[in-house]
């Protein structure tokens, strides 16, 4: 009976970290590791709300989670793409935040946005692009082109990493393959993108998510990416640098919306509020190194992220973008079947 | 049947003592299985999810499907080597598992009584770690600029450092590594008890080693075995993580290309029905069990 | 061959130097984790030197902390309930004659066995959900009956198969003798089936503790634990914090083995 003490005791060690309940509560749910937690103590202390920060790794099971209900969460985190659907499919709270008072701070290219137009749901978050992060060290020739993943050069075969990002990956292979828009209903192009990304496979060394470590380390000597990560990579190692695919590179942005069924729909209008305020958007910027979309918030970044190449994109560059959004169900479908044959 | 000797009887009490394990599992385990085969015969929603049209579209896309250009029926190539795939690991993970952990358990089971415990608490302490810190350290392992690359070149066993991360090696190691207990526990559960007198005896009778080992202890501590190899098959045919972290997601398991179908690719439906495909497979492999093991199913004594 | 005699059944050829790469398989990358917990800097990959500062980082670290004590809550009382449950149902199905529906019984509490995680989470995301709902509370509880479900196969794998293997006549006697059966289980039973059910309650733990998928679909507002904390934290990068987390935990479980070990063996 020895293990009894053991059972007992973890089951009291157990108990006794039960949840304390505090009087204002706040629920975000965001992406892991993507809010400066001295922006969480700032808001608890100005509005004495408790804020607790729930993460998820996948885009689409957060929609899934929020669509079946009962989740508890105030406020949502997350993509651009998303954003049109969860106003569809009635997940969020017309909140106006364009008429709160912070919402002049706002820059106006972020204003007036195709996901939501006039913003009536969301506020920004942080934006930034996709890229190709090369390690200049292990690969000399030009790093702005997306021929680095589907035609990748000998010295870089068996060294590259691609973000299984679906319609990141698809998009960048599109518009490397001469198209003009992400959501192409072209099948015979699509059918040279499916064996353009079949065959660049070969040459991958892995699809994963984490990309910083191995590229400081060198296990990687290049990788799709995005930018911030890029950065982060560059401080610690300065041979890394962050390219642009010519061709054309998705820009997307996060949003922060009121749920539809928030439970703290007035700590959640304080919070959106208090995200458009320069300084704090700012701190956020610091933290997580991309940029947000208010203005003025420049005189409280870190001078290194001012000019970082990641950040400012390039003049010769800043053309060559699409924004990233969600094409029709039948478009996705046919996604799908590529997706399935580049992964297996 | 009459000469056994009848085991205590708790025949009365048999509901009441089912009562607990059967409601957890019901609700823990069997109705969302039965919510997602009723998915399986639904639409796919566009944005995930399902529509609430009945179609067997989704069964006929395991095995097969249309090509969205010239609208010929194929095979579906891709899911037919993902499940070969699965099935190959999840055996070799098995077979692995037992060379490692038979030995082991052994061991245990032949200390003495008071210091088995602490053996066997000796095999779980690694696994009070985090899953991915475990899958984490592996890679750390097995990385071109890792230790057992670094140890061989300096040996001079190899000149140039073995691609083993991202492989399907990588997700091999991993899951032994992740499995290796689920093994070991069971088939010492079952040898503890073990009266190594027998073995001895057999030894005795001047049998060799290996026909005591075959013949006395393997029959005696089967069930174990069994329970071990179930115990490891089942988790590592369904895989996620490993495959995702040590195969560089590149070499998918059934488990996530059923994770794709409910995340990214928004087909609920034929996650649904591959989810069921996979249990079928799982079924074939216990009817085996049951027909090769069913003379240890009933209480000897 | 004179000294046959001798042998030791303990010591089959070969058995000790594969159980001691068994053991060394186990302990090395464990031994990498506390190595790295001490990094000075930010990788878990190079070396930079020693230093405590991921130690302080993860002392300073409330979310950390609030999830790692989640995961070991959680995992306490899903294992004990499980392992509770499986000695009651794995006596019912070995300690009485054959009855109909058994097969059907045994297939259902193995079930969760077979059902690949993320099918059992994206079901248990819509049932609970629907449960959410209809009675507005949205507690742990629901993680704990999750896990409590997929863990109680593992303890009543082990227990049965402890029970099956072990000699009735010792229960015989006892029934013979007039016990209730009550009392035969607790003085006759239950000292013989110890091992299995330390070895189930044991699985049942660490497999709770490691759950990743099913509680990210069934976790609600501010319920991480230890893993989708993790899991959260893949995409950006995994810091030696985690790894001095690990360290500290398996400190606590060494001296948790060690006192159970003394205890033991004072009373021996």
């Amino acid at each position: 009976m020895k293990t009894k003490p053991i059972i007992w005791g973890s089951l009291a060690l157990g108990l006794l970290a039960g949840q304390a309940a505090a009087e204002g509560q706040l629920n975000i749910y965001n992406w892991g590791n993507y809010i400066a937690p001295d922006l969480v103590t700032k808001f608890e202390a100005e509005h004495d709300v408790k804020v607790t920060v729930t993460e998820y790794d996948s885009s689409d099971t957060a929609l899934a989670k929020i669509q079946a209900g009962g989740h508890g969460f105030d406020i949502w985190i997350g993509s651009s793409a998303y954003v049109p659907i969860y106003v569809q499919e009635g997940l969020l709270a017309e909140s106006l935040p364009n008429q709160m008072e912070n919402f002049a701070h706002l820059a106006p290219k972020w204003v007036d946005v195709e996901f939501d137009p006039g913003r009536s749901y969301t506020i920004p978050w942080l934006w930034g692009t996709v890229g190709i992060t090369v390690n200049t060290d292990m690969y000399k020739g030009e790093i702005n082109t997306a021929a680095l993943l589907f035609d990748t050069p000998d010295e870089l075969k068996g060294k590259v990493n691609v973000v299984p990002e679906m319609r990141d990956v698809m998009g960048l292979a599109i518009y490397y393959l001469g198209g003009t828009d992400l959501c192409t209903d072209d099948k015979e192009l699509l059918v040279k993108v499916r064996d353009l990304l079949v065959k660049a496979k070969e040459n991958w060394i892995s699809m994963d998510y984490s990309t910083l470590e191995q590229m400081v380390n060198g296990d990687y000597a290049a990788t799709m990416d995005w930018n911030g990560p890029a950065m982060r990579a560059r401080l610690q190692n300065p041979a890394i640098h962050y390219g642009y695919a010519a061709t054309g590179y998705p820009t997307w942005m996060d949003n922060a919306a009121i749920l539809a069924d928030a439970q703290n729909a007035e700590n959640a209008r304080l919070f959106m509020n208090f995200m458009m305020d320069p300084e704090n958007a700012a701190i956020l910027s610091n933290f997580t190194r991309y940029a947000n979309g208010v203005a003025g918030s420049e005189p409280f970044m870190d001078p290194e992220m001012l000019d970082a190449p990641e950040i400012k994109v390039p003049a010769e560059f800043a053309e060559n973008t699409y924004f990233a959004r969600t094409c029709s169900p039948e478009i996705e479908k046919i996604y799908s079947r590529i997706w399935t044959d580049v992964k297996k | 049947m009459a000469t056994r000797p009848k085991p205590p009887a708790v025949d009365g009490a048999r509901a009441a003592l089912l009562t607990p394990a059967l409601l957890i599992v019901t609700l823990g385990a069997l109705a969302p299985v039965l919510v997602i085969a009723l998915y399986s015969i639904l639409t796919p929603g566009d944005y995930g999810g399902v529509s609430w049209t009945v179609s067997f579209q989704n069964w006929l896309n395991v095995i097969a499907e249309r090509d969205f250009l010239t609208d010929e029926m194929t095979l579906a190539a891709a899911h037919l080597e993902i499940f070969w795939r699965s099935v190959k690991l999840a055996f070799l993970t098995t077979l692995l598992t037992f060379i490692f952990g038979f030995p082991a358990a052994y061991f245990i089971a032949t200390r003495p009584p008071h210091r088995r415990d602490l053996w066997l608490m000796l095999i779980m302490l690694p696994f009070w770690t985090n899953l991915l810190i475990r899958i984490f350290a592996v890679m750390q392992l097995i990385r071109n600029d890792g230790i057992i690359n670094n140890l061989l070149l300096s040996i001079g066993a190899i000149e140039a450092p073995i691609q083993m991360l991202y492989t399907e090696f990588a997700v091999l190691v991993g899951m032994t590594y992740l499995y290796l207990p689920l093994m070991v526990l069971p088939i010492y559960a079952s040898m503890e008890r073990f009266d190594f007198s027998l073995a001895e005896a057999g030894y005795d009778l001047y049998a060799p080693r290996l026909r005591v080992l075959q013949q006395v202890i393997l029959p005696a501590i089967k069930p174990g075995i069994i329970a071990g190899s179930i115990l490891v098959f089942i988790p590592s045919l369904g895989d996620y993580v490993v495959a995702r972290v040590l195969g560089g997601g590149k070499q998918l398991m059934l488990g996530n290309l059923i994770g794709m179908q409910f995340g990214e690719l928004r087909n609920w439906p034929l996650g649904a029905a591959l989810s069921l495909t996979l249990l079928a497979i799982v079924a074939v492999a216990m009817v085996i069990y049951v027909r090769t093991a069913g003379a240890e199913e009933e209480p000897h004594g | 061959m004179a000294d046959r005699k001798r042998f030791d059944v303990r010591a089959l050829p070969g058995l000790s130097f594969m159980a001691g790469s068994c053991f060394v398989l186990l302990y090395l990358p464990i031994l990498l984790v506390v190595i790295y917990s001490f990094n000075a800097g930010n990788t878990v990959s190079i070396w930079e030197g020693f230093s405590w500062r991921w130690y302080q980082a993860a002392w300073n670290n409330a979310a950390v902390q609030e999830a790692t004590l989640r995961s070991l809550m959680v995992a306490s009382i899903a294992s004990v309930l499980a392992t509770a449950a499986a000695v009651l149902a794995a006596l019912a199905t070995t300690r009485s004659r054959g009855f109909r529906g058994r097969g059907i019984v045994l297939g259902l509490i193995n079930q969760p066995l077979m059902v690949p995680e993320i099918v059992t989470a994206v079901g248990l995301l819509i049932v609970f959900s629907m449960i959410k709902v209809a009675t507005g509370y949205q507690g742990i509880g629901y993680v704990i009956l999750a896990h409590a479900s997929f863990c109680t196969p593992f303890a009543f794998m082990s227990i049965r198969a402890r029970l099956q293997g072990m000699d009735l006549s010792l229960e015989n006697a006892g029934a013979d003798l007039y016990g209730t059966p009550v009392r035969i289980f607790r003085h006759v039973t239950l000292p013989q089936l110890w091992p299995g059910i330390l070895s189930g309650w044991m699985l049942a733990f660490v497999i709770s503790l490691d759950n990743v998928v099913i509680t990210e679909f069934v976790k609600s507002a501010g319920q991480d634990t230890l893993p989708t904390y993790m899991l959260g934290q893949l995409r950006r990068k995994i810091t030696p914090e985690i790894n001095a987390i690990s360290t500290v935990l398996l400190l606590i479980s060494i001296a948790l083995v060690i006192t159970a070990y003394l205890a033991g063996r004072k009373r021996a």
